[in-house]
């Protein structure tokens, strides 16, 4: 131990080889409690011996998939089915609307923007599980064109619209739109353009990395929904593969391999989604707290 | 496709420009509000009105059938007083601060080991990020097993082999508060890793190589260097936590339902209760309508304090 001439004297010679080891297993730990439980939730999917309740697997000793094809008769296959239909119509929907607003938000001036600006971030003060009460009781009151005399309370509407206005994608798609240089569109109106050429010419085909982010977010932001779908869908044919996962945990008497395979079956699309879409993700990151 | 063509249509009429300007700058012009509507039409009706609405019903007895009784602000007299929803209200202040604070220090943590441009730190982030992407319940649904109480639990038996448990976990009102938020941690600190990366790479590399010179050890650079450097990216992480702590229902729900004994009711579970198991929709509305209040109340009170943290 040698003074190393530091302004206190605290660093202390330590050999790389020691430093390096502690890196490595701080890596480890890290990834043992960060990873190994949703490996087990992998390997208990797909283990061929029942393990007993509340244990786990850590390797599929008899690697089967009949767990799957089990859970796929308690109603996973019509949940996945639900959650794909609800998560492709609001997402499209979603982004649709957030592009419109936010071409007129950052390319057009007009009287009102800043109000429609603030009233659009107000939202963010209002998360839709504290407003999600007196939503149900809004969703209540809308008649369902597809079903004459009902609402939109237990239908795929009621799944779906609520989602539609979301403030983030409208702010991570102006913020984006913003930094598109004027000169571009000045041209094009030169040439004859009009608004709509424009916007499907010019703005979204350079939006591109923008829209990832709003995919990748509204992804994850749909596919999450728990209290909506818990107060909307009455019937179990439009049960969410949320509510069908949570169903199966409180009949005790299935195996824990059909709850996890049922788990794998919700867990696995957001994942895929996620290692997909990665690049777009930091734009969106720090958007949920905007100014 | 077949909505902006409506716009189209619909923009004709009224949108339709002098012509001069048409021909001085060429195309169809559209009014801003149309390519707004359909936006603003979703948000008020899923946004607005449902806050207004809630806000109006709390001034009733919601009676199905029997018409609604206004009863002033005796909803509002009784929240105030009631026991179990001070409890609620007192278990998620708990929740969110202790969530907030235990993510930020893990997430910091895990910043400083796998920040970096290396290819293996690259995928290490990706992997320790997974839990974030993955859906609450089945976050739930897994912790739920993992924490299954007695020595057959499956970290109970890792515990065991340290000599420790078995523990309750989720089954103790003495422990199934602490053993939400640690799988609300897990959950949220890989998060908060993120932006806390992002934030570590906006950092000066200059200042770690002026002060290494100077002979700072890695001590004194994270007190002078790295905490000041993140302090406006740590009000972000802050102010994304609080929301994320005041609107917790889903692992609540799904994990214990508020209890045992009513040991991590929230005031979402509560209100949920209220207005769903107990049909007091009156009520659930002037509790939703309370928590709304202090959701923007303290939104506006860290975005105040974000303001001046930026500004310094």
């Amino acid at each position: 131990m040698s003074y190393s001439g530091t302004a206190l004297g605290l660093r202390m010679p330590r050999s790389v080889v020691s430093r390096r080891a502690v890196r490595i297993l701080l890596y480890a730990l890290v990834v043992f409690v960060f990873v190994m439980p949703l490996w087990t939730l992998i390997a208990t999917a797909f283990d061929g011996v029942q393990v007993q309740l509340g244990q786990v697997a850590l390797w599929p000793t008899k690697p089967t998939i009949d767990n799957l094809t089990q859970a796929w008769g308690f109603g996973v296959g019509r949940g996945l089915l639900n959650s794909v239909i609800v998560v492709v119509v609001a997402l499209t929907l979603q982004i649709t609307v957030s592009t419109l607003a936010a071409y007129a938000l950052a390319r057009k001036r007009f009287r009102g923007a800043s109000i429609v600006m603030v009233l659009i971030m107000a939202t963010l003060m209002m998360p839709e599980e504290i407003i999600a009460i007196p939503t149900y009781l809004v969703l209540g009151k809308i008649a369902n064109p597809f079903s004459p005399g009902g609402t939109l309370i237990n239908s795929y509407g009621g799944l779906i619209l609520p989602l539609v206005g979301w403030a983030l994608p409208i702010y991570v798609l102006t913020a984006f739109m913003k930094t598109i240089p004027v000169e571009l569109e000045e041209a094009a109106r030169i040439d004859g353009a009009g608004d709509l050429a424009i916007f499907f010419r010019i703005i979204l085909p350079l939006c591109w990395p923008a829209l990832g982010t709003c995919a990748v977010f509204g992804f994850l932001m749909i596919w999450d929904q728990y209290l909506l779908p818990l107060l909307v869908a009455q019937s179990p044919d439009l049960y969410t593969l949320n509510l069908v996962v949570t169903g199966l945990q409180s009949s005790q008497d299935l195996s824990e391999g059909i709850r996890m395979a049922a788990a794998l079956v919700l867990m696995v699309p957001s994942i895929a989604v996620y290692l997909l879409l990665q690049r777009f993700f930091t734009r969106g990151l720090l958007a949920g707290a905007l100014k | 496709m077949d909505r902006t063509l409506t716009l189209v249509q619909d923009a004709r009429p009224d949108a339709a420009p002098p012509q001069q300007v048409v021909r001085r700058r060429g195309g169809i012009r559209i009014s801003p509000w149309l390519f707004l509507a359909p936006a603003l039409l979703a948000i008020g009706v899923f946004k607005f009105w449902p806050t207004v609405w809630g806000g109006y019903l709390s001034f009733f007895n919601v009676r199905p059938y029997l018409g609604n009784l206004w009863i002033g602000t005796a909803n509002f007299t009784r929240a105030l007083a009631d026991p179990e929803l001070r409890t609620a209200v007192l278990h998620t202040g708990i929740d969110t601060v202790a969530t907030v604070c235990l993510s930020m220090f893990v997430g910091f943590f895990l910043a400083l080991l796998l920040e970096g441009p290396a290819r293996h730190l690259r995928f290490l982030r990706t992997a320790v990020f997974l839990p974030v992407v993955t859906a609450m319940v089945v976050v739930a649904e897994l912790w739920g097993t993992l924490l299954f109480p007695g020595q057959y639990g499956s970290v109970n038996g890792l515990l065991g082999d340290f000599g420790l448990g078995p523990f309750p976990f989720l089954s103790s009102p003495n422990s199934a508060l602490a053993s939400v938020i640690a799988i609300q941690v897990w959950k949220s600190a890989p998060y908060d890793m993120l932006i806390f990366v992002a934030g570590l790479a906006g950092i000066d590399r200059q200042l770690y190589e002026a002060s290494a010179i100077d002979g700072a050890n890695a001590w004194q650079r994270l007190r002078n260097i790295t905490l000041p450097g993140l302090r406006p990216i740590t009000t972000i992480v802050l102010t994304l936590g609080v929301i994320r702590g005041l609107r917790v229902f889903t692992e609540i729900y799904v994990l214990t339902n508020g209890g045992p004994a009513g040991s991590t009711e929230t005031t979402i579970t509560y209100a949920y209760n209220a207005g769903v198991q107990n049909n007091d929709i009156g009520y659930a509305s002037s509790i939703a309508t309370l928590l709304l209040v202090v959701t923007i109340i303290i939104t506006l009170l860290l975005r105040w304090w974000r303001g001046r943290v930026e500004a310094r």
